[in-house]
């Protein structure tokens, strides 16, 4: 019986395997070829008979990119822009989760649908009264305006998301704490914000991402400083839709990819382990 | 009930208020100001203090129906955000059974090359693929054979185009989660399927599509929300909204009509229209939510 099973089984295992690295291959191919075309001459990306490989790799491409007007500035705005975004929106959305998950208080069920409910706001369709508010606090221009709007857009989903972190930690260990006479403020930093860690961290790749990719604020807040550009308009300057620098956008891309692809691996067992829990919860 | 519970009852609500308060500020009053911007004329005139603001009421709105290109645009919206969920769903949830059914290493390899997608920002997303199917530089059109077709060019073609950059960077969320969601499935459960000689496709029909039933419902209305609000692959890969405007989607065009037109009523108009279109998804959502008994 074993011996039949396993026969019928190889060849679909085999072809299963076959197919999943097939298909592997497909979807890592255009991370391949922007990286690889970061590193081609300038002859070979723009050759009619594009090869899947080089011979002479250069570095011309990043030093177009790096050598453009600031590069390197747009890349610490990035930086200082989803860093702040990360610190900022854990902090505020691990008092809110333990508030909505450790108390039972009135409007408890309200507050979490409204959380809900604000994960769907369409942000793209706010940018036209936070132009307008942007102006009003006097930060168009400044890396504040792409600050603020993304820490409340990824509040929400970061509180939603917490949640089941919080509520994993074991009530006993708070109970326990109080006898021994901690404060709640004790609790809350010494005891609880070090098991919710790993949490903050799933959660953050997501404040992380909207942050960093962030194009459409970007574009509509920095309207005339470009010292207080971010990567992704920096990478656009390459991209002239007659005549793009092939060479120039591929490098560019490859350099803003690579943060949040490190970032991605340093967290990815806990983000999946995250979203087990965020979604069955 | 937890031993914080007793004490005083302002406590949740001095760690709520950080939140609350972002989220009043930047949150809840633009969407204040968004509904009262959609109600006056508000043009360059208006932003330079040139000409005083004025109260239209619905006239926003009645421009805004009158013309036959939003329809056009709302209809390519849906049209284009349906097609993106359930390509998405499918390639996520076929390629989740498949990360089940192999062993370690291509179950890596694929976890990795999916996460290499999902990480990748937007912008740099749309440039890449725009490259692979550069019609004079691109691999795409040499391996096809296809000499130097433009994929933008056509309004259908484009819309494939974005389509395909947005399932690939879309799909490993569903393909993760859905994929954790079955390995939480005792598996007693399936062997006793398989046992009753059920097929592979009977057992994800009839056991496993119900005990996922909370996740996809989850990865559903998450993709739904997300291909209904895509900009920045339109934006950047038909050059904002392709020519004449034929790859127009409700976001490009309210961002056209307010910044490049400077009709910030117009635009403010069509927002209000997004947010009720997603507050009908998310009352349905909710809906489901309720209906599995799901506590919050």
């Amino acid at each position: 019986m074993n011996l039949l099973r396993g026969l019928v089984a190889r060849p679909w295992r085999f072809a299963a395997e076959a197919s999943a690295l097939l298909i592997a291959a497909v979807v890592a191919f255009p991370l391949y070829w922007m990286v690889l075309s970061a590193f081609k001459p300038a002859g070979e990306i723009e050759s009619s008979e594009p090869r899947p490989w080089t011979l002479s790799p250069s570095l011309d491409s990043f030093r177009r990119v790096f050598g453009q007007q600031d590069f390197g500035r747009y890349f610490v705005n990035s930086l200082v822009v989803a860093g702040s975004v990360v610190i900022a929106s854990a902090l505020v959305a691990f008092l809110a989760a333990t508030a909505v998950t450790r108390f039972r208080f009135r409007f408890r069920t309200t507050l979490l649908i409204m959380f809900l409910v604000a994960q769907m706001v369409p942000v793209e369709a706010l940018t036209i009264p936070m132009f307008f508010q942007m102006r009003d606090f006097g930060l168009l221009n400044s890396l504040g305006s792409l600050i603020l709007p993304h820490i409340a857009f990824s509040l929400p989903f970061a509180i939603w998301m917490l949640r089941g972190f919080v509520k994993a930690v074991p009530e006993a260990l708070e109970e326990a704490a109080y006898m021994d006479g901690a404060s709640r403020g004790r609790f809350l930093w010494q005891i609880l914000f070090p098991l919710v860690f790993p949490g903050l961290v799933a959660t953050s790749v997501f404040s992380f991402i909207s942050a960093w990719n962030d194009f459409l604020f970007a574009k509509s807040f920095i309207i005339s400083d470009t010292s207080q550009s971010t990567l992704p308009m920096a990478l656009l300057v390459f991209y002239k839709p007659d005549e793009p620098d092939w060479g120039g956008v591929m490098a560019a891309s490859t350099v803003m990819t690579i943060p949040v692809l490190v970032f991605f691996v340093l967290v990815q067992r806990r983000l999946v382990s995250g979203l087990g829990g965020a979604v069955k919860d | 009930m937890t031993p914080m519970t007793r004490r005083t009852t302002w406590t949740p609500w001095l760690y709520l208020a950080p939140a609350l308060v972002v989220l009043g500020g930047l949150l809840v009053y633009p969407i204040y100001q968004l509904g009262l911007i959609s109600l006056f004329r508000y043009t360059q005139a208006q932003v330079s203090g040139g000409e005083p603001t004025a109260f239209e009421g619905f006239g926003n709105y009645s421009v805004l129906f009158g013309d036959p290109q939003f329809w056009q645009v709302l209809l390519a919206t849906v049209v284009f955000a349906a097609a993106c969920v359930v390509s998405t769903l499918a390639v996520g949830c076929a390629l989740a059974v498949l990360l089940t059914r192999v062993r370690a290493v291509p179950r890596l390899a694929l976890m990795l090359a999916a996460l290499g997608a999902w990480a990748t920002p937007a912008v740099t997303g749309s440039t890449v693929w725009l490259f692979l199917f550069d019609p004079d530089f691109g691999p795409v059109n040499r391996v096809l054979g296809l000499g130097d077709h433009s994929w933008t060019y056509g309004r259908w073609s484009a819309f494939f185009l974005v389509l395909l950059e947005v399932v690939w960077c879309s799909f490993p969320f569903v393909m993760v989660t859905v994929y954790a969601g079955i390995r939480a499935v005792p598996a007693e459960v399936l062997e006793a399927a398989s046992l009753d000689g059920a097929s592979q496709w009977r057992i994800w029909r009839s056991v496993l599509a119900p005990m996922l039933r909370p996740i996809l419902v989850v990865v559903t209305i998450q993709s739904v929300i997300w291909d209904f609000k895509v900009f920045t692959q339109i934006y950047v890969m038909t050059n904002g909204g392709g020519i004449a405007g034929q790859n127009l989607v409700l976001n490009v065009y309210a961002y056209q009509q307010a910044f490049a037109s400077s009709q910030y009523g117009l635009g403010s108009a069509i927002g209000i229209v997004m947010l009720l279109i997603l507050l009908v998804v998310t009352l349905g959502y909710l809906r489901l939510l309720r209906r599995q008994g799901e506590e919050l």
